[in-house]
């Protein structure tokens, strides 16, 4: 049997995804970790568009990748975070964080190969149902109508709540 | 052809990533993106399944998820420049009182 394209291809893009996190994790600059982040998340959208959701491929390098991460950068670049020093960690916790989450993914990798019935593969093409914007927008504005309402609110809240929080305080101007 | 486990353990090793970050990191906004990258790889195992069962809803969740991180985005990045003027400093082991 011929070397099979798809595998190699997910290979990788995985490789690309996890060596990105790791450089996330890694770096000592700010600015560098969300540039990382950036990259990893146009891998995962790869992912999305292997497994046949090409407009959240697209949502997720227009909102997290250009929306959520130039939020990201700006902070960064407005507190000057990238020039603080590393600041001191007790010695066992970076450790116990790499063996707790080393464990988890023992874990998971256990159930998921050896515990589960197989669980088919994935053809590349996808056949399946029909994953267009418009078929999205039918079961968006359909069946999750009112989540989809509850989210609009959620946003408002969040925006009014980020002006309140950094708008500049009354010097003891304020009404008592 | 990938077997669907591939996808799924990919997405848990990113999740424990995340997790690791948070727990490893000081700096509040790597701890931040840290949480990204675990809703991202919750996000990789909805579309994943949608896939497998052939269902949009995994999909839709998505597009919830994608908008909660941005609302929390926008409020944590609001407080961490309300405790950077305040204590000059992200680090999160500063942050230990409520109070200036």
């Amino acid at each position: 049997m011929a070397v099979d394209f798809e595998l190699i291809m997910f290979f990788i893009l995985a490789g690309v995804g996890i060596g990105t996190a790791a450089g996330m994790l890694l770096s000592r600059s700010a600015v560098y970790s969300a540039l990382f982040l950036v990259l990893n998340f146009g891998a995962v959208a790869g992912f999305y568009l292997f497994l046949n959701a090409p407009f959240i491929a697209m949502a997720q390098i227009t909102v997290y990748a250009g929306a959520i991460m130039v939020l990201f950068l700006f902070v960064i670049m407005l507190l000057g975070a990238e020039k603080l020093t590393p600041p001191e960690v007790l010695p066992w916790q970076r450790p116990l964080a790499v063996v707790l989450a080393g464990i988890l993914i023992l874990e998971a990798a256990y159930l998921l190969f050896l515990r589960t019935p197989g669980l088919g593969e994935i053809q590349m093409p996808g056949f399946g149902p029909d994953t267009s914007p418009a078929a999205i927008g039918a079961i968006l504005f359909g069946k999750y109508l009112l989540p989809f309402e509850i989210t609009s609110v959620l946003l408002l809240t969040a925006m009014v709540g980020a002006i309140v929080l950094v708008r500049p305080r009354k010097q003891g101007g304020g009404q008592e | 052809m990938v077997p669907i486990e591939y996808y799924l353990i990919l997405s848990v090793v990113l999740f424990a990533m995340g997790a690791a970050g948070v727990l490893a990191r000081r700096n509040a906004l790597i701890i931040f993106m840290s949480i990204e990258l675990m809703l991202n790889a919750a996000n990789l195992a909805f579309v994943t399944f949608a896939r497998q069962y052939g269902q949009l809803d995994g999909q839709v969740f998505v597009f919830f998820v994608i908008a909660a991180a941005a609302a929390e985005v926008a409020v944590g990045l609001a407080l961490i420049v309300m405790i950077f003027r305040s204590k000059h400093s992200i680090d999160v082991d500063q942050m230990s009182s409520l109070r200036e």
